[in-house]
């Protein structure tokens, strides 16, 4: 076959108006050529775009750019999607169980601190075990989605420094990546309310809305994190030992009635971030509807965290290429 | 239209290393009082790119000249829109592939076929287009049953061929690359000539950042010399070449482009054969 004629055949067949954003959506555009192709003829052609970088951008500028961003990752939410699904696949590459690895775990530290802590608190297995359960599957979930967060640039740093991607896309593909975990996980839970026959009910639902408000705080935090660990590499660290801190701080292991009438019960519950977050899904789930102070607080410490992503996100976007 | 336009481009690149990497010496050094302020401007940068300007068009085949570290990669990455510019403006009009290191932001875990299909999952394509990317790859950097394992265990060649592939797999208008294609076997390279050749024909453009003057001759119809970050010629390879060469090593050069001309033409011709 004639070069020639193949190459002004998928030339013609590029009629594609300019885009006036980089990479659109449309699939539809890249034309196949036909099996009769000749090996050195690409067969697929990229749509046209139009890409312009103006350095010295005031802040609404940047904010358009930050948005831009956002937008970017949503469209390539399948990609989100099949690059968590392969981290998993990857982590659990040729053991026999696979991901359920973890949910063994998981399943072995709730049978495990379940006895012992209910000895120690003087309360009984039946209601205190699915409390353990639901606690701790949600708290590793919050756990891993804060400092897997903190390495979402800089773990992919050869993807970010190959080709031009949207930066949220990372901290998407972490938040996504720990939502599969978690589904691993629930299989502890759903095992544990069985054993001791306690179902929610129809309140149950109230964790739905709680759920869409941790992720959009999952991906806020992953991208905070995110940057503020590529450039400061001490950083990792101290959020993991702040984590662990919290979790012996918050109630999870212990049930927070136990502090209902003590003064440090003020502190440790009515000032503690972890302690709003986890009891708007986890209070549903054991049939008891969160309070309208506890959802108050979720949803302030989640806007304070969103503006602070927001302004960090506007401002550090363009330089967290040169930091990682 | 094809268009790369780059208007007075500057790139600052910060340089980090030890104490600035340190949130805890950064927050300890604002708190006693030491000068943070100054600190910040302080920062130590590397001017990477000054004040560069040129403008592209359909047809264009650009080499980056000039010794290392004198901004080639940093200006090849921003023009993929990888750095952003802390000083100019550029515009890209038409479809940008980059091939800038060989592994090409590819995850060595993962089996050639896993990242070709994110590569075809992050250009929007669908599964049926994803199928045929899959094949046209596969076909092009010769993977053979390679293709289900993963990349980590892969020859340098085979990384090469791959990243190149996969760049030019969905055709670009415009393709920016780095050295590295030079790792390629011959065969292959007269195959990836082949390729760039006819993309180039169709009116593309394409940006090439090399040291061996040979390839310059061979590749491109327009040289800018880069020194210290700034442009220190523009024009065509000849002209250029003969500046920035030594004059015996410009004839040695000729002389090297006129071999590998040769040894690419055989290779073709021995893989036709077999």
């Amino acid at each position: 076959m004639d070069t020639q004629v193949v190459n002004s055949g998928s030339t013609d067949s590029r009629a594609v108006a300019p885009r006036s954003e980089a990479d659109s959506s449309a699939g539809t555009d890249l034309i196949p050529n036909g099996s009769g192709q000749q090996a050195d003829m690409p067969a697929l052609i990229r749509p046209d775009s139009r890409l312009v970088i103006v350095a010295g951008l005031g802040m609404m500028g940047r904010l358009r750019l930050a948005l831009t961003d956002l937008a970017d990752t949503w469209r390539l939410r399948r990609l989100v999607a099949t690059l968590a699904f392969l981290d998993i696949r990857l982590r659990y590459r040729g053991s026999l169980l696979g991901p359920f690895w973890l949910t063994l775990s998981t399943g072995l530290m709730v049978g495990a601190l379940g006895f012992v802590y209910s000895h120690l608190f003087h309360t009984k297995l039946h209601t205190y075990l699915p409390f353990l359960s639901l606690s701790l599957v949600l708290w590793n979930f919050i756990n891993a989605l804060v400092t897997d967060g903190c390495l979402a640039y800089t773990s992919n740093e050869a993807m970010i420094r190959a080709a031009r991607m949207p930066l949220s896309l990372h901290a998407a593909r972490s938040v996504a990546r720990n939502v599969l975990v978690l589904g691993h996980n629930i299989l502890v839970i759903v095992v544990v309310f069985t054993i001791m026959n306690v179902w929610p009910g129809r309140v149950a639902l109230m964790m739905l809305p709680a759920f869409a408000l941790w992720m959009i705080d999952g991906l806020a935090i992953s991208i905070l994190l995110g940057g503020f660990c590529a450039r400061f590499r001490d950083v990792p660290p101290i959020v993991a030992s702040v984590m662990q801190i919290a979790f012996f701080v918050s109630p999870i292991i212990w049930s927070p009635e136990i502090l209902a009438h003590r003064g440090i019960g003020i502190v440790l519950l009515n000032w503690n971030p972890f302690y709003a977050l986890l009891e708007i899904v986890r209070a549903p789930l054991l049939n008891q509807m969160p309070t309208l102070a506890t959802w108050g607080s979720a949803l302030g410490y989640s806007g304070a965290l969103v503006l602070v992503t927001a302004v960090f996100f506007t401002r550090a976007r363009s330089r967290i290429a040169f930091w990682i | 239209m094809t268009r790369i336009s780059v208007e007075h481009l500057s790139i600052d690149f910060p340089l980090y290393h030890g104490e600035s990497r340190s949130l805890k010496k950064t927050v300890f050094a604002a708190a006693s009082g030491r000068r943070l302020g100054q600190d910040g401007r302080k920062r130590l940068v590397v001017q990477a790119v000054r004040d560069v300007d040129f403008e592209l068009h359909s047809g264009d085949r650009l080499g980056l000249i000039g010794a290392n570290g004198a901004g080639k990669s940093t200006l090849l990455r921003t023009l993929a829109g990888i750095y952003e510019p802390s000083g100019g403006r550029i515009t890209i009009e038409g479809a940008l592939s980059a091939l800038l290191d060989a592994s090409q932001g590819m995850n060595p875990d993962l089996t050639g076929r896993e990242n070709i299909r994110l590569r075809g999952l992050f250009s929007g394509l669908n599964p049926k287009q994803i199928e045929q990317l899959e094949l046209d790859v596969a076909q092009f950097a010769e993977l053979d049953d390679f293709i289900n394992l993963p990349v980590r265990i892969y020859s340098s060649g085979m990384v090469v061929r791959l990243g190149f592939a996969l760049a030019t797999a969905i055709r670009p208008q415009i393709l920016l690359m780095d050295e590295w294609i030079l790792a390629g076997d011959a065969a292959f390279m007269g195959r990836a000539r082949a390729r760039l050749e006819s993309m180039v024909q169709g009116a593309e453009i394409l940006v090439l950042s090399t040291h061996a003057p040979d390839v310059v001759m061979q590749w491109c119809n327009r040289v800018i010399w880069l020194e210290g970050g700034r442009v220190r010629g523009d024009g065509t390879p000849h002209e250029i070449l003969q500046q920035y060469l030594p004059s015996d090593q410009f004839a040695q050069a000729s002389m090297a482009l006129a071999a590998r001309t040769k040894r690419e033409a055989d290779g073709m011709a021995n893989q036709q054969a077999a």
